[in-house]
């Protein structure tokens, strides 16, 4: 394998890698309202690159280069596949959503040198991982990616919040490269081959492959906030720029799936059917439990980075669903699995995207991302409102929007999942299919409390009633991505016929052809007779039934319509405190399910009537991930690291006895092992 | 697809208006057991056209600070249940929708219609939409995991999940004694109460209740808006009775190559079992108080698991790892 | 599918059910309705077995069942909680939900477990004794996590219930060994009852967890 760059494909993402590094290089030297520069760059390179993507997907084929950097004699490989491919244009489609955003930003006030120069370097970065072929290549951008995004996560240092989630996501990004560096190890294997062709002609062992899987969960599910290793993300996610949130929360942890794609489904060989277990399980309670921390949470950006925790759960039990399939030689249910947990990432990336810039519309807007500060923005930011509508159905997967459509191949591939014979796969599958429906039931009651009290009623703070519309470039970043939401909606089944080629190299198998269907448009999950889900035919009866309706009622109904006051019952109130809350719309939802997950428990101080003092009422939430994961091993750290400062302070005769036990250490170690 | 285009069409825009047609006759018949059962005389069958037709006259008041939302919610909401509703096979099996999406796709498009209805519930900023909203999607979370185990039961028999292929499989199936199918009936019965904020879970008729949900959420509808959410709601009941005819009483159901005699006949005997089980939902009624809402979990929690045990036997029956 | 095999399901199916719904009900009353429900329904599955495998001896069992568990004991309960004036509620360790889920996943396990262990032998009794396992689980669970001593006896028969389910499932078990176990039961059954006098003259409750004060231990 040459060098071979003869490609004009290789000349336009090269040259888009370098427009992104030249605007990094760059933006650390300008200040002020120059580094506006940046932006309208980064959409062009991430439009070319996510153009070259497109063309890689849809006219197959591969293109490998080896590039004489990098490691003396060893190069750098890059290869562009199918996978590849598709993960560029979910990337590149979020880097110029975010940098058409950015475009809208105020360049007197919200444009910093702690910004501009990362955000091109956390997309080029973003999009070395995908083409990496070997694994030098893969871990060196991956650690830059956690790096460009880190120091994003910081840039607003003089916050102690942001400082602490900065301090977390490092130390998990360190642990989860680390379990990375290790998985590599082990494909690699002694004979230490890391091109990942030399990995693929020589699979591991049984062993070996199951402490690679477990080692690639590890990194790749710390990276995508998967329960237990999720705690950094609600965190880190929302203290950056808020384009830069959904660049992390929309584009990034699909990174850490295409990371785990290329481990489990490419490199580590056939699969055993255990394999599909861990990620799951881990999937499926990470839906569950992220979702059930997003309701409880008030505030609006913590709340969508609760919501990307669910997705890259529900994304995970794809996979594994895809994985058990493919390990039982059932490849037409494998491709549904693998169908639905690769659109669930296009279109997680669009509608998280669509939200998290919706939300940094609103902070703009207000300067709050308290939910109880908020509300009746669909009032002040009409168009805002309307988009993240859109969003906010899309993410709770209902028809006819994109959400729906993988969350429907999710359910046909569980379905499926009794056909499989292993018990314990056989006899989970009903409750992968209850906690999976819960997710989504829970996914449209936390979005339509973060639309309702956000979006809606009458607003509950001054900064809320003074809203104002956001600048034209960022409505159109979020309109184009409420457009794709839609479309990804209606005509699901063309993008699943444009992912045929990366199903055919992960699980050998594709989606039945929408044209055996009844209409041009059905997406078919097996074969006709069995599933079916036909969304234009289901829009198009909906607007008729609609419109119908609206001519009806207008020719027959008196057509009066005269505005008062909110009626309420007879007790209409004022003042906007008496709205529901984001708390009390809350309160049912913790009622059922936070006694038993979070051990929530209510206090009400009622005073003694004629008491002046106002009562109170507080909830406590525990968070047993953070207390036995987290918290406990850090205490343990702390400790440790107390006892080891001591060293600092040895005198040194001291100092010279530790240094002479390590050198006699090492010398026997040298004895016993020569 | 089979037969003619036009005809399919035909059928299908007949099947739907028959759905709108009976509904308020459906809705009529609970009401008017209920009052046979208690004594009164009791509100005339005909009483749910007359309401929707006088709400359709009156004017309609909006609260000032109304949202366009607000203004197009009810007729999203009605045209949502009505394509769901029409959805269900309910005299014929082989009519057009039945290719367009299957038993998932029908709970989903409730599951936005049920959206669409909580937000605009927010949209005034009143304590008591807010009520309604965050009940309705609390006792949403409840329904939805049992509904899912349900549907995977029937897939796992029938072999699939578009309801005409379900309705067929039980029609060309001698109904044996099933006792995981028998779970699910008790299941999809549950759910469907819940769903159609019936007693237990929900009072149809009280307002100005602490413990209302659905009634909570449209208050602030008057007129024409009111009129479509009533009619959603009174379709959504019919659905949810064709749904479970469809899937446990399919007998007369015309099957997919049927003719216009076939049709008639489904027609009927599917209009016989829908006012049927409208009495019976009546009867029920009168038989069992209201829950305290906090009590729902444990009344919605016995479809999970009766829905999960159905899914189990089913398991058992099939000699699953032979 | 054949007949017999469809009814002797659907018995040992409402069996399973009634486990469930012993663990849902809250108030003790509702409790030992249940558990007649239960034993009429094993006294059935029992009469349908004897019916159909033609083995009359198995009569006697279902009619043992029918008599004592299905009519004299609940009765008997009855009484005690009316004479006892009992609290009417069930005293509970962890919620109804929680429960009924841990039931579920253990009614999951018996059917994994049979499957694995019974492979190759006939399917129906395989299903039965899965059936049967599930429903001594159950009553297991129910031991556990109900604190009334009321509520304890019962959770003991339905384990009994599911043993002598299991036991007509597995064909040739003698009459002998049933008769035995039906009074090892009803002995057991009066140790019970004894101990609830005691209990609730020592203690005034029937709350079992007044029982570790006795031992010394603390609560």
């Amino acid at each position: 394998m040459g060098y071979q760059a003869a490609v004009p494909e290789l000349y336009v993402s090269g040259a888009a890698l370098g427009a992104l590094a030249v605007a990094a290089a760059v933006a650390t030297l300008v200040r002020g309202p120059a580094l506006a520069f940046v932006y309208p760059l980064s959409a062009l390179a991430a439009f070319a690159l996510g153009a070259v993507d497109l063309h890689a997907l849809l006219g197959g084929g591969e293109w490998v280069a080896r590039l004489p950097i990098g490691l003396p004699g060893v190069g750098l490989h890059l290869r562009l596949d199918a996978l590849s491919a598709f993960f560029g244009i979910v990337i590149n489609g979020g880097v110029l959503a975010a940098s058409v955003y950015g475009m809208g930003l105020d360049r007197a006030k919200e444009l910093t040198p702690r910004v501009e120069p990362l955000f091109p370097l956390f997309a080029a970065a973003m999009n070395l991982v995908l083409i990496a072929d070997d694994a030098y290549a893969f871990l060196f951008s991956w650690e830059l990616m956690s790096l460009a995004s880190w120091a994003l996560v910081v840039a607003r240092h003089t916050d102690p919040e942001s400082r602490r989630a900065g301090y977390l996501y490092l130390i998990m990004a360190a642990i989860g490269t680390s379990a990375l560096l290790f998985a590599f190890g082990g494909l690699a294997g002694p004979a230490g081959g890391y091109g990942f062709d030399t990995i693929r002609a020589h699979p591991p062992g049984p062993l070996v492959a199951a402490l690679v899987l477990a080692a690639g969960l590890v990194g790749c599910g710390s990276k995508g906030g998967l329960i237990p290793l999720h705690a950094w993300l609600p965190l880190a996610h929302p203290a950056a720029p808020s384009h830069v949130s959904a660049l992390m929360s929309g584009v990034m942890t699909k990174v850490a799936i295409y990371g785990f794609v290329r481990i489990a489904f490419d490199l580590l060989g056939p699969p055993a059917w255990w394999w599909a277990l861990p990620p799951i399980v881990l999937g499926a309670v990470t839906a569950v439990l992220g979702l059930l921390y997003a309701v409880f949470d008030r505030d609006l950006k913590r709340v969508l980075a609760y919501s990307t925790i669910e997705n890259v759960g529900v994304i995970f039990v794809a996979l594994g669903l895809a994985l058990a399939f493919r390990a039982n030689g059932q490849e037409a249910a494998a491709a549904v699995a693998m169908a639905a947990a690769l659109l669930h990432v296009l279109n997680h990336s669009w509608f998280k995207s669509l939200l998290f810039l919706g939300a940094g519309a609103v902070l703009h807007a207000t300067g709050r991302r308290d939910l109880e500060g908020l509300g009746g923005l669909i009032h002040r930011m009409p168009r805002t409102a309307a988009f993240f509508l859109v969003g906010a159905l899309a993410i709770s997967a209902l028809p006819p929007l994109n959400g729906f459509v993988s969350e429907w191949l999710l359910f046909q591939a569980v379905i499926a999942a009794p056909a499989l014979p292993q018990a314990a796969l056989h006899f989970a599958s009903p409750a992968i299919g209850a906690m999976l429906a819960l997710a989504a039931a829970l996914a449209a009651a936390c979005f339509v409390r973060v639309y309702g009290i956000a979006f809606l009623g009458r607003p509950r703070s001054v900064e809320a009633a003074r809203a104002h519309e956001v600048p034209m470039a960022q409505q159109i970043a979020m309109g184009g991505l409420a457009l794709l939401c839609i479309a990804g909606g209606l005509f699901g089944s063309v993008l699943a016929a444009m992912i045929a080629p990366v199903l055919r190299d992960l699980v050998d198998s594709v989606l039945p052809n929408s044209g055996s269907g009844p209409t041009a448009f059905s997406l078919i999950a097996f074969d006709p007779e069995r599933s079916i889900y036909d969304a234009p035919v289901i829009a198009f009866f909906v607007a008729i039934a609609s419109l119908t309706t609206l001519l009806v009622v207008h020719r027959l109904s008196a057509r009066r319509t005269r505005l008062g006051p909110a009626w309420d019952c007879g007790f209409p109130d004022p003042s906007p405190a008496t709205q529901y809350t984001a708390s009390s719309f809350a309160q049912p939802l913790r009622r059922v399910y936070g006694a038993v997950v979070f051990a929530a428990r209510e206090t009400v101080v009622m005073p003694a009537p004629g008491d002046a003092r106002p009562a109170q009422f507080s909830v406590v939430l525990v968070d047993y991930a953070w207390r036995v994961l987290y918290a406990a091993p850090s205490r343990a750290v702390l400790r440790l690291s107390e006892r080891l400062n001591a060293l600092q302070f040895l005198s040194i005769r001291r100092y010279l006895v530790l240094m002479f036990a390590a050198l006699v250490i090492l010398l026997s170690i040298a004895v016993v092992a020569i | 697809m089979t037969g003619d285009l036009l005809v399919q069409f035909l059928a299908q825009g007949a099947q739907m208006f028959m759905v709108l047609l009976i509904a308020p006759l459906a809705v009529g018949v609970v009401r008017r057991v209920k009052a046979r059962l208690m004594r009164r005389q009791g509100a005339p069958l005909l009483q749910g056209y007359r309401d929707l037709a006088k709400l359709l006259r009156k004017e309609s008041v909006i609260a000032e600070n109304a949202s366009w939302l607000f203004r197009s919610a009810p007729s999203l909401i009605f045209a949502l249940t009505w394509v769901a509703a029409a959805l269900v096979p309910s005299f014929a099996s082989g009519l057009m929708f039945n290719w367009a999406a299957d038993v998932v796709a029908l709970v989903a498009l409730l599951g936005a219609a049920r959206a669409l209805l909580a937000l605009a519930g927010m949209d005034v900023g009143t304590s008591f939409g807010g009520i309604g909203s965050s009940r309705e999607m609390m006792i949403a979370t409840l329904a939805e995991p049992a509904m899912m185990l349900i549907v995977l039961t029937l897939a796992i028999a029938a072999g699939t999940t578009r309801l005409a292929g379900v309705a067929d499989f039980f029609i060309a199936e001698p109904l044996a004694v099933r006792v995981s199918l028998g779970l699910s009936l008790v299941a999809l019965i549950i759910v469907a109460l819940a769903e159609n904020a019936r007693i237990p879970v929900d009072n149809p008729v009280t307002h100005l209740e602490l413990t209302m949900v659905h009634e909570a959420m449209i208050l602030e509808y008057s007129g024409r808006h009111l009129a479509l959410i009533e009619a959603a709601s009174y379709l959504k009941l019919v659905l949810y009775l064709s749904l479970l005819i469809c899937l446990f009483a399919p007998f007369g159901m015309a099957p997919a190559n049927a003719g216009v005699g076939g049709w008639a006949i489904g027609l009927l005997a599917w209009s016989a079992k829908l006012l049927a089980g409208a009495a019976l939902l009546g009867v029920w009624e009168v038989s069992i108080a209201k829950m305290r809402v906090f009590r729902l979990p444990d009344f919605v929690g016995i479809a999970f698991v009766f829905g999960f045990l159905a899914i189990l036997l089913a398991f058992l029956s099939r000699g699953a790892f032979e | 599918m054949n007949h017999a095999y469809e009814i002797s399901h659907l018995l040992a199916g409402v069996m399973l059910v009634t486990s469930f719904a012993l663990l849902y009900q809250q108030r003790v009353a509702a409790v030992l309705n249940t558990f007649a429900a239960q034993s009429i329904a094993l006294a059935l599955a029992v009469a349908w077995a004897a019916w159909s495998q033609g083995r009359p001896d198995l009569f006697i069992t279902a009619l043992i069942a029918l008599t004592l568990k299905g009519i004299v004991i609940p009765v008997a309960l009855h009484r005690t909680v009316a004479r006892l004036g009992i609290h009417r509620e069930v005293e509970k360790v962890v919620g109804v939900g929680v429960a009924l889920m841990v039931g579920l996943a253990l009614t999951g396990l018996a059917q994994a477990l049979l499957f694995k262990v019974t492979h190759g032998t006939a399917s129906h009794a395989r299903e039965e004794l899965a059936l049967a396992l599930a429903i001594i689980l159950l009553g297991f669970l129910m031991m556990i996590v109900r604190r009334n001593a009321v509520t304890q006896i019962v959770g003991f028969m339905s384990m009994e219930n599911g043993l002598i389910l299991a036991a007509t499932g597995a064909r040739g078990m003698p009459l002998v060994v049933e008769v035995s176990v039906a009074f090892s039961v009803l002995i057991a059954l009066f140790v019970f009852a004894v101990f609830v006098f005691r209990i609730r003259e020592r203690f005034d409750t029937i709350d079992i967890e007044a029982l570790d004060r006795m031992r010394g231990d603390r609560r």
